[in-house]
């Protein structure tokens, strides 16, 4: 297995990452049931792509961000990263290894209004997390922010302002630069431009990917917008109750895509062209299915337009397409290698 | 590279957030009176030897109830104490009274507020418990209770004082960080490694200092009326000792109140302005500590 992620030169492999959440009841809080926000997930990072996380609300793709970020801890599972040379498991480092890691992988949140702390100033914000990753010298570290605004786009001076000065677009680079500021190498954007104008939201974006050619960023990039996640990712992963339904390349997901599901979404963006092809919009009946009771079989089976009999009783796993191993699909109509 | 920076750094200028927030209280009028009366009355309180000629304790049945005027600028109560004089010094330990029971109850209300807030859990259920029993319990009773106990005096007048006032600061703090902890910013700090302490007490901590700065004023303001009550009632501080209750304490008898008008009016007067004073002060205190308003 290392040696193929070697091969692949991956640099995070989350092996079937569960995060479940117990559902409490009674006065004794007996557990009667969980939550499944995540449910079995593997996914691999290359190093230096952007992998595209996309999926309706509730499906369990922030929960996975932060599971990789260990704000969250996952039920079960395996977190493997790439130090140096060794793969190691992040969640059975201990506590110097664990802050060491933290340095490695860092977060964007999604609203740029509460990610900052209100009563601090931007440099208080940065130096904090710079002094705990070891840089001592006060003198080094204003250096550090002062070129870090600066490669944000922003003035050095801001530094001594406080967020309330900010719009929300500059607040959102703030945060990207204080991301930045140990030097990560994975970074998790959780929805960054989701909260921001349109207008902004291509700044930004923008500003991402010239920092991640920079700097060799590797980026999981969480959104619902699908054009957005098109514009930004190498590789995209389809969530759909808490399971990874589809993966593969954004080129080939947005023409050659197998799974029902993933066919609906992009039928859901709109097409700016006047007279333009004509092309069957899918509309997705109901609700998501409750994550706490999952409904049997293919989890889609209860909205699918494909639906066929075999989707209510057997789960359909999630394997390679027989004529391209690096596009994965769980649905029992994929034409896939071992079906 | 880096010399450029620093030499670079050398002309940013600093905004200096005190001086920001001096600025931003001297532009409110309200707070700068409200801060020179309490600053005054202090001053005056601890300048008493050299204002006054006149021990407070000094009994002279020669000049009882005597007028204002003259030699005594506030005139004598019905033992020939001299009425300033008792105001200057019993202002010292009304003030104490007030400053120093709000400031344990704001203390103690902070620390368990923050780590109750934070972690939540048994330690949370507890604390919200006996926030609720010292709370139910009317405060008149629990004085008279914990005065039987520990004997009346100023020190013991304190401790009832941080006893019953460090459940409305706990409140409050509690619930600030109640829905500052979900914030984003709280989880950036989590994913850089920053402690769970450090975290609850250097990055939210500070966002709620703004409502316990003018919960500390009205406390402050409220024990001192509190103090001037019980002592009125003859339950606070012994009669012996002068504070602003304990002068107003001499004004029971309706007699007093319609022929000596002297033995209350100023006394009220003092613990009136102190009290609006205080609250001015707090109300200003609030917009300055908030970054959020200019």
């Amino acid at each position: 297995m290392n040696n193929q992620n070697e091969a692949r030169d991956v640099l995070l492999d989350l092996k079937n990452i569960k995060k479940y959440y117990p559902i409490q009841a009674g006065i004794f809080r007996k557990t009667v049931g969980h939550v499944k926000a995540v449910d079995d997930v593997s996914l691999y990072v290359k190093k230096g792509e952007t992998l595209g996380l996309v999926g309706e609300s509730g499906c369990g793709k922030t929960t996975l961000g932060k599971c990789i970020v260990r704000l969250h801890r996952p039920t079960s599972g395996e977190l493997r990263y790439k130090f140096g040379n060794k793969y190691r498991n992040l969640l059975s480092l201990n506590k110097k290894e664990s802050l060491d890691a933290r340095k490695k992988i860092q977060m964007v949140f999604q609203d740029p209004y509460s990610s900052l702390n209100p009563v601090k100033n931007i440099f208080t914000a940065f130096d904090e997390p710079l002094k705990i990753h070891g840089w001592s010298n006060a003198d080094e570290r204003k250096d550090r922010i002062a070129e870090l605004l600066e490669s944000v786009n922003l003035r050095a001076d801001y530094m001594y302002r406080y967020p309330n000065e900010f719009s929300g677009g500059q607040r959102q680079r703030i945060c990207i630069a204080r991301a930045m500021c140990v030097n990560p190498e994975l970074i998790v954007c959780d929805e960054p431009v989701s909260a921001l104008d349109v207008s902004i939201q291509a700044q930004v974006l923008n500003l991402m990917k010239d920092l991640q050619k920079e700097l060799g960023l590797t980026y999981v990039f969480i959104a619902h917008d699908l054009s957005v996640v098109e514009y930004m990712s190498d590789r995209i992963a389809v969530m759909y109750l808490g399971k990874v339904v589809e993966l593969a390349s954004a080129k080939r997901l947005y023409y050659h895509f197998e799974h029902p599901y993933t066919e609906a979404l992009l039928s859901a963006i709109p097409i700016p062209k006047i007279g333009g092809e004509k092309r069957q919009r899918i509309v997705l009946e109901g609700d998501v299915p409750s994550p706490a009771n999952p409904p049997a079989g293919c989890r889609f089976h209860t909205r699918c337009h494909k639906s066929m009999d075999i989707c209510k009783t057997q789960a359909p796993t999630f394997r390679p397409l027989k004529n391209d191993p690096d596009h994965m699909v769980a649905c029992h109509l994929a034409d896939t290698a071992d079906a | 590279m880096a010399t450029a920076l620093v030499t670079k750094q050398k002309r940013i200028k600093k905004s200096s957030l005190a001086k920001r927030n001096l600025q931003k209280l001297l532009n409110n009028k309200l707070a700068v009176l409200g801060l020179f009366i309490v600053v005054t009355m202090i001053l005056l309180c601890i300048a008493a030897p050299l204002l006054t000629p006149y021990d407070p304790g000094k009994i002279s049945l020669f000049e009882r109830d005597s007028a204002p005027g003259g030699e005594h600028i506030f005139g004598t109560d019905k033992l020939g104490r001299d009425v300033f004089a008792r105001i200057l010094y019993g202002g010292r330990i009304s003030i104490l009274i007030g400053l120093s029971g709000a400031l344990g109850g704001m203390i103690l209300g902070v620390v368990i507020g923050s780590l109750c807030g934070f972690f939540g859990g048994i330690l949370d259920a507890i604390f919200v418990k006996v926030a609720e029993l010292v709370s139910i319990v009317p405060q008149l009773l629990l004085v008279l209770i914990l005065s039987t106990i520990i004997g009346p005096g100023v020190p013991n007048l304190i401790y009832v004082f941080i006893f019953t006032g460090w459940v409305a600061t706990f409140r409050l703090v509690r619930g600030r960080f109640f829905s500052l902890r979900e914030e984003s910013f709280v989880e950036a700090c989590r994913a850089f490694g920053i402690g769970s302490l450090s975290i609850a007490f250097k990055h939210i901590l500070p966002n709620c200092l703004g409502p316990v700065a003018v919960q500390l004023t009205l406390n402050t303001a409220g024990f001192i009326l509190q103090e001037a009550a019980l002592s009125f009632l003859g339950l606070g501080v012994p009669t012996g000792v002068p504070t602003w209750g304990n002068i107003m304490n001499a004004a029971k008898e309706i007699i007093t109140i319609t022929e000596s008008p002297w033995l209350w009016i100023p006394t009220g007067v003092a613990i009136a302005l102190f009290v609006l004073g205080v609250n001015f002060f707090g109300d200003g205190l609030r917009d300055v500590l908030d970054p959020s308003q200019l």
